[in-house]
């Protein structure tokens, strides 16, 4: 647990982070970025929320096994999608043209629409998911284990 | 005896290096149309603007496979490793 003005400033910039991450997840196959760096940053705010109250405090909220299963889940989206195309082969974008995330975008430069790219904006959220629960459970066990406290499985 | 085979094999290694340096492709150019393909196909193909995310996730799918299995195996180890164990007795 760090001082007043620490968890002020904590609770302030940690929403931001949390909406930065989630939009450059959300618009990987638009700008730079994806599902690795967004959660990267996602992570990188659960980290601040560790270091501003403390593992101990942090633990009662979040729990290790509940990323764990956030972690497995975004995983199972990213391979099920990759099995989704193997009607033709393996990782097949067979969401073009589809009434889901269907558009196609004009050749050339243009400003970007989010409902393109098929299978690859729910695959961003996939591998999303599945980085930000991984970062922030390696952060918050070796937090933990760091300040002396048990983890339960 | 020794010196003079290191010699030679060292003047055999340098001349295999100058020889690579002469038969490598132009600089600035590459050595594939694949990156062409990928930038003036991607948009119509995968319906993605960022080329990038259309690599990653759609024309090498499967390499983006092994990232994400390396990070499960990363988080898997450390969540091991500082898991509270059952203590022994004797």
């Amino acid at each position: 647990m760090m001082s007043k003005i620490v968890r002020t400033m904590c609770n302030i910039l940690v929403p931001l982070i949390f909406v930065f991450g989630l939009y450059v997840i959300m618009h990987g196959h638009i700008t730079p970025g994806g599902g690795f760096q967004g959660g990267a940053v996602f992570a990188s705010g659960v980290a601040f929320i560790i270091v501003a109250f403390g593992s101990a405090n942090v633990q009662k909220r979040l729990k290790e096994h509940h990323l764990s299963v956030l972690e497995s889940g975004g995983g199972l989206i990213f391979i099920g999608l990759a099995f989704g195309g193997l009607a033709t082969i393996f990782f097949f974008n067979f969401l073009v043209g589809s009434p889901i995330f269907g558009h196609i975008p004009p050749s050339g430069a243009n400003p970007g629409d989010l409902w393109t790219g098929g299978v690859i904006p729910l695959m961003n959220i996939g591998v999303g998911l599945k980085v930000l629960a991984g970062l922030s459970a390696i952060v918050l066990v070796m937090a933990l284990v760091s300040s002396g406290i048990e983890v339960e499985e | 005896m020794r010196k003079t085979a290191a010699a030679v094999s060292l003047g055999i290694v340098i001349a295999f290096l100058v020889a690579l340096a002469f038969l490598i492709h132009p600089f600035g150019q590459p050595p594939s149309q694949m990156d062409d393909y990928m930038i003036q196909n991607s948009q119509a193909e995968t319906g993605t603007n960022n080329v990038v995310a259309a690599v990653l996730f759609d024309y090498r799918g499967f390499d983006t496979l092994g990232e994400a299995t390396v990070l499960f195996t990363a988080v898997m180890g450390v969540v091991m490793l500082f898991r509270a164990g059952k203590k022994r007795e004797g």
